[in-house]
């Protein structure tokens, strides 16, 4: 039963990782167009930061 | 183009090898002032097209960013601000083949940011997130685990549950609160009552060392009740941004000419009593006021439904929202505020909305009967075990039981399901839903009443007579009418167009605005235009214009509004539900008749003020009569705000798409009776889904009151009746 001392961080720390990794998504605007973000790898574009204040339109 | 170069960035070979791949960086002028334009392109649809409009859009002088939203069809542009700017930024993507159009940015600010649909996304998350975790430890519990591993366990899952529902479940403990402090029991009561009972015994139990807690019970009720949540959020959140949308596509300016005689365009809003606003032949007339320069006609159907232009010259009082067909006029802005048409009807929907009583939904009406319920069944269960076993311990744990099991899963989740797969349904349609309440109204309907001008018909004119008409005056008018943008004039065009009349060679072709167009042919002048001008006697009730070759007598051309496509099928669905429809119009007797009698519809009226039309639905609604207003013009927004619910046609002006509950884009009137049909089809699965609920709970209930309900049995109940509900909602979405 002792591996548990190492099972349950680990699983706590990964499913903590996957909510930050959401949360981190939610707030830079990166369910805004799904639809475009999907075609957009279609593009030959250089397009490395597609969401970060130098794109993004003054509110 | 700058026409400096920059160097490729070498992490991307396919860069180096395609050089039109590079985006140089930004080149907006530094000193002049930012500004977000939004502009619409409808037509947009792959990669290809978000490329070639961002490369586009970086290329023009002025923009620092161009940035397209594909869900939306939009692109936001960020450019310096400069006169015209606007206008630059679209011609340039019209020389590249993409439809833009201007959006008023102001007006989509609201529903830009969508920060309640962020926060229950978050909400949810972090309810997942912590669900996950404490099911995990959950599962260890009931496949066994015993002693200090099940303490250590249940101590874990406290750890995790109890904040995550103090942030999670927040919304229902919120609206709780303010349901009880309004002396209503809602939805929100059970729900939260539910979830702090089945914490607090949970917790009590692992501070006791007891055997099983409900954590898990507690943090997936929040968690499936947040997607029930944040489904009806989605839903409209989506209609209200589209019709954003449709309300910024028009542009309110008006061209005013300022004292010293320079010309100006400024915002409608900012017009004054006493100014003097130029309109051109094809816009709108932005202001109540009097002509002072010019002659011209006015088409007025967007305000009264009547099809035939009225002649205006100098000294005519005009009133704003009518379009001006021929000669440009200026006018003398007057009435402003409370005296304009648009307040009046403004102050009718406003009466109409008051009189309107307050639509309870399925929903609503489901959980007064229910909440009330199952707090009662909670309580009883806790003081018959309590005072039958003397086991307070027990009773409070069969009491959790029983509030886990009756909690409203099945009416939180299943009701916004509905209401997503139809909007979702209603939207591939062409019909935006404003509401979820409008949709089970809609499926209530018994009498449809119908706008005429606009709604059942274009409102472009036809002509109906071409087979009466002489072929000599029928070439003379081809002629005349070619170079006139006026309604009556293109369609007399197309009519020529369409029969294979070549023009007859008229010379010298002048316009008279405000009485048609005249010209020489052969030594004879010839005149096109209305009956007066012309030299003939006018006559009522329908729309026509007048050929007159020499001193010839004149010929008369008819027209008839154009019927919009569906229009026949749409009525003859209605008719064979058994769904009587009405005509009510402010056109005069004629037109009206004619289009009723084309359309089959034996009840019509005509000659009808903003007024009357609202007197009509309520003498239906004191029928008991459940009524569809369908109308557009501004003579209809009152009704439209008084009938039990109401659609409007995307061309519809601005008060009136307000008013209406759902908004139907396109030309055709075929997405009212779809819509219609799926309504029935929603209400018939929400109500399925409800009974559903009830019929899980007569069975779990008294299981739950015999104290048979486990902690595992509880969520096993609970998601299987959430996902039976759900997928019931979804089958809604496959039809067509």
């Amino acid at each position: 039963m002792n591996v548990l001392i190492v099972l349950i961080p680990v699983s706590l720390i990964l499913g903590g990782l996957g909510l930050a990794a959401f949360l981190w998504m939610l707030r830079t605007d990166q369910y805004d167009d799904p639809e475009g973000q999907a075609t957009r790898v279609l593009s030959d574009r250089y397009d490395h930061r597609p969401a970060e204040e130098q794109r993004r339109p003054p509110p | 183009m700058t026409g400096a170069t920059f160097p490729a960035p070498l992490v991307c070979p396919a860069c180096v090898l395609a050089p039109d791949a590079r985006v140089e960086p930004s080149r907006a002028p530094a000193d002049a002032p930012l500004r977000r334009f939004d502009l619409s392109l409808p037509a947009i649809h792959c990669a290809a097209c978000i490329a070639g409009v961002e490369r586009t859009l970086e290329a023009t002088p002025g923009v620092a960013a161009a940035r397209v939203n594909l869900g939306l069809r939009r692109v936001a542009v960020t450019a310096a601000d400069a006169p015209g700017a606007e206008a630059r930024l679209i011609a340039a993507l019209a020389a590249r083949g993409y439809d833009a159009r201007p959006l008023d940015s102001a007006a989509l600010e609201a529903s830009r940011t969508d920060a309640a649909g962020r926060d229950l996304l978050a909400r949810i998350g972090v309810a997942a997130f912590a669900s996950m975790n404490v099911m995990l430890l959950s599962v260890a519990v009931w496949s066994g685990a015993t002693d200090s591993a099940r303490a250590l366990f249940h101590w874990l899952s406290a750890a995790i549950t109890l904040p995550a529902v103090a942030f999670s479940a927040w919304p229902f403990f919120r609206a709780a609160a303010t349901s009880l402090r309004a002396g209503r029991l809602d939805m929100d009561v059970p729900i939260s009552t539910a979830i702090l009972i089945a914490v607090a015994v949970s917790v009590s139990e692992t501070m006791l060392g007891g055997r099983q807690a409900f954590f898990e019970a507690a943090i997936m009720l929040t968690l499936f009740l947040l997607v029930g949540r944040y489904l009806a959020h989605r839903t409209r959140a989506a209609a209200r941004s589209a019709a954003a949308e449709l309300a910024a596509l028009e542009v309110h300016m008006a061209t005013r000419v300022r004292a010293d005689g320079v010309h100006e365009t400024v915002p409608i809003d900012a017009l004054r009593a006493g100014d003097l606003v130029i309109v051109p032949p094809g816009c709108r007339i932005p202001v109540d006021g009097v002509v002072v320069i010019g002659r011209s006609e006015l088409d007025a159907s967007l305000l009264s439904g009547e099809t035939m232009p009225e002649a205006v010259a100098p000294g005519a009082a005009v009133r704003a929202g009518m379009a001006n067909l021929s000669g440009p006029l200026h006018i003398r802005a007057e009435a402003l505020g409370a005296d304009t048409l648009l307040h009046q009807v403004t102050r009718l929907i406003e009466n109409a909305e008051r009189s309107r009583t307050r639509y309870a939904t399925l929903a609503e009406r489901a959980a007064r009967l229910y909440a009330p319920l199952v707090l009662a069944l909670a309580l009883v269960a806790f003081v018959v075990w309590g005072a039958g076993t003397d086991d307070w311990r027990l009773a409070a744990n069969i009491a959790a039981a029983v509030l886990i099991i009756t909690c409203p899963c099945g009416l939180g989740l299943a009701v916004p399901a509905v209401l997503t797969a139809a909007s979702g349904r209603l939207y591939r349609a062409g019909v935006l839903l404003k509401d979820g309440a409008a949709l089970e109204k809609l499926a209530e309907i018994d009498t449809v009443v119908f706008d005429k001008t606009g709604t059942l018909t274009t409102g472009r004119p036809v002509l109906v007579n071409v087979a009466d008409l002489p072929p000599a005056a029928f070439a003379a008018a081809a002629a005349l009418a070619q170079t006139s943008a006026h309604p009556l004039a293109r369609a007399i065009a197309e009519a020529a167009a369409a029969a294979g009349i070549v023009a007859s060679p008229v010379t010298d072709i002048a316009e008279h605005p405000g009485m048609g167009a005249a010209g020489r042919l052969g030594g004879q002048v010839v005149r096109l235009g209305r009956a007066g001008w012309v030299g003939a006697a006018a006559v009522l009730d329908r729309t026509a214009a007048w050929v007159a070759i020499g001193h010839a007598d004149p010929v008369e051309f008819i027209f008839e509004d154009e019927l919009r496509p569906d229009a026949a099928e749409t009525i003859a669905a209605f008719r064979a539900a058994n769904v009587s429809v009405t005509l009510l119009s402010g056109d005069v007797d004629g037109p009206v008749a004619a289009i009723a009698a084309r359309l089959g519809i034996a009840d019509w009226v005509a000659r009808a003020t903003p007024q009357t039309k609202v007197a009509h639905l309520e003498t239906l609604r004191a029928q008991g009569r459940r009524v569809l207003m369908v109308g557009d013009g501004l003579n209809d927004a009152a009704a439209l705000a008084a009938a039990h619910v109401s659609i409007s046609p995307a061309s519809a002006v601005d008060a009136s798409r307000s008013a209406a509950d759902l908004i139907v884009t396109g030309a055709s009137l075929a997405p009212v009776a779809a819509s219609w049909r799926i309504a029935v089809e929603a209400r018939r699965r929400i109500l399925q889904n409800i009974a559903f609920a009830f019929a899980y709970n007569l069975v779990t209930v008294p299981l739950a009151f015999a104290g048979l309900v486990t902690p595992l049995v509880a969520a096993l109940a609970m998601s299987g009746s959430s996902l039976a509900v759900c997928v019931n909602a979804l089958r809604l979405g496959q039809g067509r």
